[in-house]
């Protein structure tokens, strides 16, 4: 089965099918987006945790830790009952659309990003800190320089965010729908080809997302450098 | 940073840029959202007949797939602008409840009865369907349902019910709308012995039943779809058909605009009208797999 399936995804890639074309596309926009938007909150949020010490510290970052365990099925679920129709931002209707799957994401990868940014802080030396600041560096200075030293773990969160986002099906499924031609993404294209028992097919897509996953990786890598230089 | 890793980063960030972008100009209002069953879906009646209507109507449908159950529900909640099902009982309670404006009736299948070609409970030959449920359940062959609130499932329930069979009744509680409500799910004795209610849709129950060379009970497009639609096909073959208790009608609902202003009525009175129009309902009973005929066309025409 893994033979036609490898060259059932060949034949797929070789030929640039519009659908699956299309398909990749949706689910690289979307993931794409919610690591984007969950990195942009969700490093910050790590920088306020590891620099500030404060009453219950370690609780938060014992749940945030929790969080990374959420069942996406469970995701899916809360964001559902506030978007859906019936619930309190029912109105905007955002049920099944690409922007909803986007938001049950970021959820998602917050925790990721957070834990992981608080991960790579701790590491830092804390010299590096006190350094600038007698140096004279503003808060923000100094918090530039700490993100540069601990560049490498932070990229590594937002690595570890993407690969979780564009390989998760729960989501995708409860709040985009699977709807051809616009919210099928590769995963929800995966779990409906099962569904109709083609599983050549399926496995084929998911070869071909292992292939982008890859793609995506590699230039993730180049980006990220290497620790020292 | 090196130059080349700066120009990469630069060149890496806009790409992601472009396809956050890209596609973001979807014209919204010609799309109709519609929820169906899955059974539908994995027939690929839609995928022929979507692209005529486009071409036709300029409608774009967005189709959502869940088990029957869900897909009303959708209905009721308002996530769509229009359901397309196959359970007339709970499609007219719907639309008793105000929920729905009108059913056109769009198309018929029928179910059918697979087994194993052996055929263990001996069923093969028997037209009536009531009559063929009491012999398998007699001789206590496996028996695979899907259990999940379903056309097919509410169906397969009304015909165990008639064998006069004892009859066990799972109630499941739900909270719905605030009120504590009550699914009824009935059941012969056997459950967990020969009778398995695995929750899924028509395709995964198939394929279960084939693994397990099982009996189940099917909506014929699906079967074809995996009998003779597919790389692999199947071993198990029809064995109980023709009983007119066994006709599966499908309808049309547009969902009622004077419960949910939002929804795009006009457009889903449009394809609803189109279903059964002289073309929409020639294209239902041309489209055929493997020189099978999956649909029967059931609007009057004039």
């Amino acid at each position: 089965m893994l033979i036609d399936s490898l060259i059932s995804a060949l034949y797929l890639v070789g030929s640039l099918d519009a659908e699956m074309v299309s398909i990749v596309l949706v689910s690289l926009k979307i993931s794409t987006t919610s690591t984007m938007i969950a990195g942009a909150m969700g490093i910050p949020f790590g920088f306020f945790i590891a620099f500030n010490s404060f009453p219950g510290k370690r609780l938060v970052i014992t749940i945030l830790n929790t969080l990374l365990a959420l069942p996406t099925v469970v995701i899916g679920l809360f964001v559902y009952s506030f978007i859906a129709r019936k619930g309190l931002v029912g109105s905007l209707g955002l049920l099944y659309t690409q922007t909803a799957i986007v938001i049950g994401q970021t959820l998602l990868i917050l925790p990721i990003i957070a834990t992981f940014t608080i991960a790579a802080i701790s590491r830092i030396d804390a010299r590096y800190r006190k350094t600038a600041l007698t140096l004279g560096a503003s808060r923000f200075q100094m918090a530039m320089v700490i993100f540069k030293e601990a560049r490498f773990g932070i990229i590594a969160a937002m690595i570890a965010a993407f690969g979780r986002v564009i390989a998760e099906v729960g989501i995708s499924m409860m709040l985009g729908g699977n709807a051809r031609g616009f919210t099928r993404t590769m995963t929800t294209a995966m779990a409906l080809e099962y569904d109709k028992g083609e599983f050549t097919l399926a496995v084929a897509l998911g070869i071909i997302l292992l292939t982008v996953s890859f793609g995506i990786n590699l230039l993730f890598h180049s980006v990220q450098g290497r620790t020292r230089p | 940073m090196t130059k080349t890793k700066y120009h990469l980063t630069v060149t890496i960030c806009l790409v992601f840029v472009v396809l956050i972008v890209a596609g973001k100009g979807i014209g919204a209002d010609n799309i109709l959202k519609m929820s169906t069953t899955t059974s539908t879906q994995s027939s690929g009646l839609l995928d022929m007949l979507l692209p005529e209507l486009e071409k036709d109507t300029g409608i774009r449908v967005m189709v959502i797939a869940k088990g029957t159950g869900a897909a009303i529900r959708d209905g009721r909640d308002g996530n769509v602008d229009v359901i397309f099902v196959h359970a007339k009982s709970l499609e007219e309670l719907f639309i008793r409840d105000g929920y729905g404006t009108k059913r056109y009736a769009v198309m018929h299948n029928d179910f059918v009865i697979l087994g194993p070609k052996n055929d263990p409970a001996g069923i093969k030959g028997i037209r009536h369907a009531v009559s063929a449920f009491r012999k398998i359940a007699r001789a206590k062959v496996m028996f695979v349902s899907r259990g999940d609130d379903s056309g097919t499932h509410t169906k397969e329930q009304a015909l165990w019910e008639e064998t006069g069979l004892n009859m066990i009744k799972k109630a499941t509680v739900i909270r719905r709308e605030g009120k504590t409500g009550a699914i009824d799910f009935f059941h012969p004795e056997g459950l967990g012995d020969w009778y398995l209610s695995i929750g899924q849709g028509m395709g995964k129950t198939i394929t279960f039943a084939e693994e397990k060379q099982a009996y189940t009970f099917a909506d014929r497009g699906t079967f074809i779809k995996y009998k003779y639609g597919r790389k692999g096909g199947l071993d198990l073959a029809v064995l109980t058909e023709g009983d007119p208790d066994l006709v599966n009608p499908y309808g049309v609902i547009p969902v009622n605009p004077a419960i949910h202003p939002h929804v795009k009525y006009e457009l889903a009175k449009r394809f609803a009208e189109w279903l059964v129009s002289k073309k929409g309902q020639r294209l239902i009973g041309n489209y055929k797999l493997h020189g099978k005929a999956l649909f029967y066309p059931d609007a009057v025409l004039h």
